[in-house]
């Protein structure tokens, strides 16, 4: 039995795919919650693009610094060996191949791997893009942790994004609340999907062809 | 003598025109100098282009100049915070204009100013709406898209220490922008917290180097 993953057992296996040693950056919003399952044993540094390598957990209350935040502009700690640095800098390590991952939150995702989560077709909003398109094209492998469908149902997995994009052919691997998919060269690649749904339910509520990998196996995530 | 301390943030702020472009330090208020900004109303420079990441929170600083009227454009990566309401709103009404370009590249951009670069080729934004009509070239087989520097007229930062000099240190994230938009604007004016005697400073420690400022002023005024 293994049922629809909630946002923080997606999380969990994100987490489980980032090696001891690996530089990360993750988007704000969903992804900042990798952070909470790093796995123990594992020195894993993490790069905050307003300036901060080193990021540490939420300050206790009361030790809350106004100058020391994270890229979504809450309250942060730096740990020991951390250190602060100009967004010039910061961007550098972006786009210079610097970051081994970037988890970035997805509205879809194209069979290519092009991205689309900075604007919809809805105008009536200021467009902003923040530094999502640095990290789509900089980081040498960018996972994106999404819901496999939209709140009514839409598939987010696309043969072409329909939004407009952050980034084209950027993303290596999705994690969703049902399977874990790679993008490869010859399509879409899916290494793991939950117990409660054969291959073929997956692929009624994917908009985009799918095929499984050779070494698949059941997406299993433990309570939490 | 070189002296670029100025007694009260009303005297650093004098002679800025209108219409300039104003580079503005700042990662939401991390870094923003809030008090150079308030004043900037009473100084009655108008019709101003912001540079700046975000486009203000509540009504004060960044928000409290765009609600006086005096920006008629605004760029930057992300103008959405929670409380950008000014701007929502002043946006909403057609009332100010809003380029939108990647954060890392706006930051690039500004370098490329104040490093005499006249353009770099990025990969960010290739192949999307922010590259459209922009000059683009396959370099190593990757697509990149010609941008070019953005230079400033004054450059408004927030720093920790300052000297006469006008060297610079930050305190920690609140660095973002300011050391880029020092050196990519003819009149740079720091809001500092602290102003140490020459030497004070430790040489290795300078994070911005004194040529790059030309005004210091402490929050608060005096020296």
């Amino acid at each position: 039995m293994s049922s629809k993953l909630t946002r923080s057992q997606i999380a969990w296996r994100i987490a489980q795919d980032i090696d001891d040693g690996s530089f990360v950056n993750l988007g704000i919003g969903m992804p900042e919650l990798v952070a909470n399952y790093l796995p123990d044993g594992r020195e894993i540094i993490i790069h905050s693009e307003n300036g901060l390598l080193g990021m540490g957990p939420v300050p206790e209350d009361g030790q809350e610094d106004g100058d020391l935040i994270n890229a979504g502009k809450k309250p942060v700690t730096l740990l020991d060996g951390g250190s602060y640095f100009s967004h010039t800098d910061s961007f550098a390590m972006v786009r210079g191949g610097h970051l081994d991952i970037c988890v970035l939150g997805a509205f879809q995702i194209s069979q290519t791997g092009d991205l689309a989560n900075w604007a919809t077709l809805n105008n009536t909003n200021p467009p902003g893009v923040g530094g999502a398109m640095d990290l789509a094209v900089g980081a040498r492998q960018v996972f994106v942790m999404t819901e496999h469908c939209t709140k009514s149902g839409e598939p987010k997995i696309l043969e072409q994004c329909t939004y407009p994009l952050t980034g084209a052919n950027s993303v290596s691997r999705i994690y969703t609340d049902l399977a874990v998919i790679d993008v490869t060269g010859s399509g879409l690649e899916v290494c793991e999907w939950i117990g409660d749904m054969t291959f073929d339910d997956l692929q009624a509520m994917t908009a985009a062809p799918l095929s499984p990998a050779s070494d698949a196996k059941q997406l299993t995530v433990p309570e939490l | 003598m070189i002296d670029k301390r100025f007694a009260s943030i009303e005297k650093a702020l004098a002679g800025i025109q209108d219409g300039s472009v104003i580079l503005v330090g700042g990662f939401g208020n991390a870094g923003s100098p809030i008090p150079l900004l308030e004043a900037l109303i009473d100084q009655g420079a108008t019709d101003l282009t912001i540079v700046s990441n975000n486009a203000g929170e509540g009504d004060f600083g960044l928000a409290a100049l765009m609600k006086a009227g005096r920006i008629s454009k605004i760029i930057c990566s992300y103008p959405r915070s929670s409380g950008s309401v000014i701007f929502e709103e002043l946006y909403g009404q057609g009332k100010i204009d809003l380029e939108v370009v990647p954060q890392g590249t706006l930051s690039e951009r500004m370098r490329a100013a104040g490093a005499g670069i006249g353009g770099f080729y990025t990969p960010t934004s290739a192949g999307t709406l922010l590259a459209k009509g922009k000059e683009t070239r396959e370099i190593e087989g990757k697509l990149h898209v010609l941008e070019l520097p953005l230079k400033g007229d004054v450059a408004l930062i927030k720093a920790d220490l300052a000297d006469r000099w006008g060297n610079l240190t930050y305190n920690k994230s609140a660095r973002n922008f300011g050391p880029t938009m020092a050196m990519a604007a003819d009149l740079t004016i720091a809001q500092v917290r602290q102003i140490v005697d020459l030497g004070e400073i430790s040489p290795e420690l300078v994070v911005t180097p004194s040529i790059f400022v030309d005004r210091v002023v402490k929050e608060g005024g005096q020296t």
